[in-house]
């Protein structure tokens, strides 16, 4: 009996509130997103990852390269490249950013939030729109700044140590340098939301990984066994080839140019979500 | 107020909700019935739009779910599947819920005192008991206030407390006029909180009664007989709408005549009586009677089956 009447208490208040709070607004759904996105601790352990990965693995080589300087070939100092080495990290850093993408959107199906969710929100595609808003701009706040750190450190380390009586530290300043350092942090922001469309059209954190991880590391090298007028004609159009042509300074052969690389990855991207979109919009939940 | 008209859904070559037409009125507890695998969680789901049907139609309060403004404020859900992403804490959970429709995080507390989950707000979902789970996704279908309620087996996991607490909640909120829609798979559980109900079975509709009338119709009251002359009792008794059934040799079953008919038939037959025991079949023994041809997965039910036809037959 007592529990009857502590719960009945709070019950009526629920009646004598009626709330007049909004409706479904973009807007809402956006903080309803930042909310998710910042209450998960896989989120923050994996941006964290892919922060650490791009600027660990542009010191340490770096750091390996300058303390062995002085002994190194003279073959060894003239392939090494300063700016290569100090963009390293983005290679693990994308795998990191890219899952956490996947994840964002498997996540909700894999666990049922995908039913709560759709519920709150029955026309669907704001959620999209939300999540690509909100972990876009996460990724891109946190991966510029990554990308420029890894620069300035990297070049830090290498800093003092000469080639033909030239440092061999580069410059933000020096042509090219400032595009691919940025465009490295643009690179990753699009690899996540490209994660997430993948997620968005498998629903399924295995087949979501397994894509990107296909689309990132398995399919490029795989282009390498066909004939390399194949390979040279093909790869340049693959999308993550294609993006990380914005990462270049010395434009090498067979290679898209740094922009035109960087907005194929994006459209690439933009047919993925867009396809995700109508999905969305037609499955059962 | 929730209307289906001609409601149906397939999945494939199943056949999940077949035709389906009833309407739930605000102001009562309106109780979903059906065995396991009738369809009401996937009609549940048609109302929220999450599954689109294959032909007819559902509204809301008059529109359909997903072309509400404020959907949160028209209908709350609790769906059977779990919808609750196990790394978030209840109270991200509502409050995420919440901001989709700009609902203030004060509310959030309020609700989260109201299914009493005040001690593990902030710990991960995916730590919760059943209960504490089902406590949770009934607190986000009362976040927006909503009109309609709409739980699927709410009941699920919860201790004699909790299920009281639900019940008396469910009335409350029917008495304050809004509409309460709740599924379930047993009748004596319905029996208790439902004011009419739905019965379905294998997507179908059976019944769309009033638990009053539903107990009166479908309740058999029979008499049980011992008596060493039972096989004569049995003729004696017999006539229009009297049923006899012979449990073992001197114990008979006799439905449709009163005990103490009974009891003066055989007193002015002079037979001996040893027992005179009136019965009320249960309401789950009704319940199970009426969707037993509509169960997907039968048990032993083509015996029953045999034997309930020998019984109206005799």
């Amino acid at each position: 009996m007592t529990t009857t009447t502590l719960a009945i208490a709070p019950a009526t208040s629920i009646a004598q509130r009626r709330s007049s709070t909004g409706r479904v607004t973009q807007l809402h759904v956006l903080r309803s997103e930042w909310t998710k996105l910042r209450s998960l601790r896989s989120t923050r352990y994996t941006l964290l990852a892919g922060i650490g990965a791009t600027i660990a693995f542009a010191v340490i080589p770096a750091a390996i390269n300058a303390s062995r300087w002085a002994t190194m070939s003279t073959h060894d100092k003239l392939t090494f490249h300063p700016l290569e080495t100090s963009l390293i990290g983005i290679n693990f850093a994308q795998l990191a950013i890219g899952v956490l993408g996947v994840l964002i959107m498997s996540g909700e199906y894999s666990t049922g939030m995908i039913r709560s969710t759709f519920s709150a929100v029955p026309k669907r595609l704001p959620v999209l729109w939300a999540k690509i808003g909100v972990f876009g701009t996460v990724t891109l706040l946190l991966s510029v700044p990554a990308t420029l750190i890894a620069f300035f450190a990297a070049q830090a380390v290498l800093s003092g140590h000469t080639l033909f009586g030239q440092n061999i530290a580069l410059s933000i300043s020096d042509p090219g340098v400032a595009r691919a350092v940025i465009g490295g942090g643009l690179y990753l922001t699009i690899v996540g939301l490209f994660g997430l469309g993948l997620g968005a059209i498998l629903r399924n954190t295995a087949a979501g990984i397994s894509a990107l991880a296909a689309m990132l590391f398995v399919i490029p090298p795989l282009l390498n066994v066909l004939p390399s007028s194949w390979d040279n004609a093909i790869s340049p159009y693959l999308p993550s080839t294609a993006g990380q042509a914005i990462m270049q300074i010395d434009h090498p052969a067979h290679t898209l140019a740094p922009w035109t690389g960087l907005g194929l990855f994006a459209a690439y991207t933009a047919i993925v979500i867009g396809a995700a979109a109508i999905l969305l919009k037609r499955r059962d939940v | 107020m929730i209307e289906i008209r001609q409601l149906t859904k397939r999945y494939g070559e199943t056949v999940a909700v077949d035709d389906l037409t009833f309407t739930v009125k605000p102001g009562m507890v309106t109780g979903f019935l059906g065995p396991n695998g009738s369809g009401k969680s996937t009609t549940m789901r048609l109302i929220l739009g999450l599954d689109a049907p294959s032909a007819g139609e559902v509204t809301v309060n008059g529109k359909r779910y997903a072309d509400h403004r404020a959907p949160m404020h028209e209908v709350g859900a609790l769906l059977e599947a779990r919808s609750i992403h196990t790394g978030r804490s209840a109270f991200s959970h509502l409050l995420a819920l919440a901001q989709t429709h700009g609902i203030p995080r004060s509310r959030v507390d309020e609700v989260i005192e109201l299914v009493g989950l005040e001690s593990v707000a902030r710990k991960r979902a995916g730590g919760f008991s059943l209960g504490m789970g089902q406590r949770l996704g009934i607190g986000a279908a009362l976040l927006g206030d909503p009109e309609v309620v709409m739980l699927d087996e709410p009941v699920n996991g919860l201790d004699p407390d909790g299920i009281r607490w639900i019940r008396d909640l469910m009335r409350q909120l029917a008495a304050e006029g809004r509409t309460v829609f709740l599924s379930s798979h047993l009748m004596s559980e319905m029996a208790l909180t439902a004011d009419h109900l739905i019965v379905i079975g294998r997507g179908r509709l059976i019944a769309d009664v009033s638990v009053a009338e539903f107990i009166r119709r479908h309740s058999r009251n029979v008499v049980l007989v011992r008596s060493p002359d039972a096989d004569e009792l049995a003729r004696i008794v017999a006539g229009p709408g009297v049923q006899v059934d012979v449990v073992e040799p001197g114990l008979i079953e006799v439905g449709g005549v009163t005990a103490l008919e009974i009891g003066d038939q055989a007193a002015a037959h002079r037979l001996v009586l040893h027992e005179l025991t009136p019965q009320q079949a249960s309401l789950e023994e009704a319940f199970m009677s009426l969707t037993r041809d509509e169960v997907e997965y039968h048990g032993t039910s083509h015996n029953q089956q045999t034997h309930e036809n020998e019984v109206l037959a005799a």
